[in-house]
């Protein structure tokens, strides 16, 4: 796979440790919604570093690809991103790469997204092109961050969930809670799922008797009672494992987990 | 040589690999004239200069690494799903003949081994480094399991030709060329640093393969088929390099 160089067009501060570069590629590859790119920095010396980022725009929009890069302490590559780099910037990159932790319109079941921190990165990219489609499945996002200033994409989630009936929205705050928050405050765990699972099913059950076109048929619970067709997991190592096997235990099959995972 | 902008279009008819060496031999001596050459004179795929990236840098490796890896203290784990719950009671290991569809549909079973049989085995001990497609590498490992060779004379089967593909619990599969998984080059593993395998890291047991890219090292493996023809395995058939040896950066297909 050929190198190639694209254009920073704008960095945005999206929280204390996370910036979105917006990248424009020289030539407009598409991508599947959940991809990545790999980055390659090479210093006056010669010394190289590679990391890979996920994308977080839509794939509607090929030709300039969002990437979600969080400050890690000592990280050369990501500090680099967050001190040095400005729009004009060259950066050399290869991609997009990827094929399993992806998402496509044709499949239609219910979607459970279950991000941690800027795991949301690739899941984001999947919210945006459901957005974009005429009759899209139903999502929910389960989103944990440490704090209220850690939550990525707030205005255009929350957007979403209210104009939205289809796409629900859980975040919940591990570490600070601040004053008036409503939403939930502790790591997602099997009763939070659970929770999240019986509001599904309900709504579910709502919607085939609101509707009953094949879409609504199509869109409803596998035969084993489980509320969403699939499920993608995203963040460190611990929150994929124990979301991933707590799925599991619920009755999913094994092929509708998809996760991946970050850091050590 | 000196390193001008003439050099720089030099460059443009040689292969990466060759570029790589002949930089990392003079770039010391090309530092200041590289920082000196507008952006554009740059502008190539194997070749262009972040000239701010002097920052901080991971410690230097004891040891070479291949190109484009980092090193890592911790142990990162990268699985497609979710870890599958394996009971070594029922955990048996098959090697079957080449033919039918599937992982072993219809094809011959040329030797098993349960949990006790495989641990009867003759064990081996492996040191060694690992290396990941997600660009981190692992110095210093310790492993401990039994070699394909051993598994193949247990089993009577002649050193084979061709491809093997293996096969895991979840459904995962690589494909690896026989020829990289024996003269001790391949092994089962169920013991890591002195203590059974973690199920995140593969356990009970999982093939090592470490001179290639780990993904080709199958966590919770239940089996090898025998293959005439090379054919993908999961992270193959989505754009991954068939062989993926990480010396020569064979990270995706055509690399």
């Amino acid at each position: 796979m050929d190198w190639q160089i694209a254009t920073v067009e704008s960095v945005h501060a999206e929280s204390p440790r996370v910036k979105l570069f917006r990248l424009k590629l020289p030539a407009g590859q598409k991508f599947s919604a959940g991809q990545y790119y790999d980055i390659r920095l090479t210093a006056p010396d010669g010394y190289q570093a590679q990391r890979s980022y996920s994308i977080s725009s839509s794939p509607e929009k090929p030709g300039v690809i969002e990437l979600v890069i969080e400050l890690i302490p000592g990280g050369e590559v990501s500090s680099y991103f967050h001190e040095a780099v400005v729009p004009g910037e060259r950066i050399e990159l290869r991609g997009p790469i990827g094929g399993h932790f992806t998402w496509t319109p044709n499949y239609i079941k219910p979607l459970l997204l279950v991000a941690g921190g800027s795991g949301i990165a690739p899941l984001m990219s999947i919210i945006r092109r459901r957005a974009t489609l005429d009759s899209s499945p139903r999502m929910l996002l389960m989103f944990s961050v440490r704090t209220e200033h850690d939550i990525l994409f707030r205005q255009e989630l929350e957007r979403m969930a209210h104009e939205d009936a289809d796409f629900d929205l859980t975040i919940t705050l591990t570490r600070a809670v601040p004053e008036g928050w409503t939403g939930e405050t502790r790591r997602i765990d099997a009763q939070m799922i659970d929770t999240a699972f019986d509001a599904a099913t309900g709504k579910t059950r709502l919607r085939e008797a609101g509707t009953g076109t094949p879409e609504a048929a199509k869109a409803a619970p596998n035969p084993a009672g489980q509320p969403f067709g699939r499920a993608y997991i995203c963040g460190g190592t611990g929150f994929v494992e124990s979301i991933a096997s707590y799925l599991l235990e619920t009755g999913m099959d094994y092929d509708d987990i998809r996760t991946e995972r970050f850091g050590p | 040589m000196s390193y001008d902008r003439v050099n720089m279009e030099f460059y443009r008819g040689l292969s990466p690999g060759t570029v790589n060496i002949l930089r990392t031999a003079k770039i010391a001596d090309a530092r200041k004239t590289l920082v000196s050459i507008p952006p554009k004179t740059l502008d190539s795929s194997w070749n262009m200069i972040n000239n701010r990236f002097f920052g901080r840098r991971r410690p230097a490796p004891p040891r070479p690494i291949p190109p484009g890896q980092y090193l890592e203290d911790g142990f990162p784990v990268l699985s497609a799903g979710p870890t599958p719950p394996v009971d070594t009671a029922t955990w048996e290991f098959t090697i079957h003949g080449p033919g039918g569809n599937g992982n072993d549909s219809g094809t011959e079973t040329l030797g098993s081994w349960d949990w006790s049989a495989l641990n009867a085995l003759p064990q081996t001990e492996l040191h060694t480094d690992l290396h990941c497609v997600t660009k981190w590498s692992k110095l210093d490992t310790d492993w401990r399991g039994v070699t394909i060779d051993t598994l193949f004379e247990d089993a009577g089967i002649a050193r084979p030709g061709g491809f093997v593909m293996a096969f895991c619990d979840g459904g995962y599969t690589t494909n690896l060329p026989v020829e990289d998984i024996v003269d001790g080059k391949g092994l089962l593993v169920h013991t890591y640093d002195g203590e059974p395998l973690a199920p995140e890291h593969g356990g009970p047991v999982r093939l090592l393969v470490p001179h290639l890219y780990l993904w080709k090292s199958a966590k919770w493996v239940r089996g090898l088929k025998l293959m005439e023809q090379d054919s993908p395995g999961f992270w193959e058939g989505y754009g991954y390099h068939m062989y993926g040896d990480p010396w020569r950066e064979q990270r995706y297909t055509n690399d």
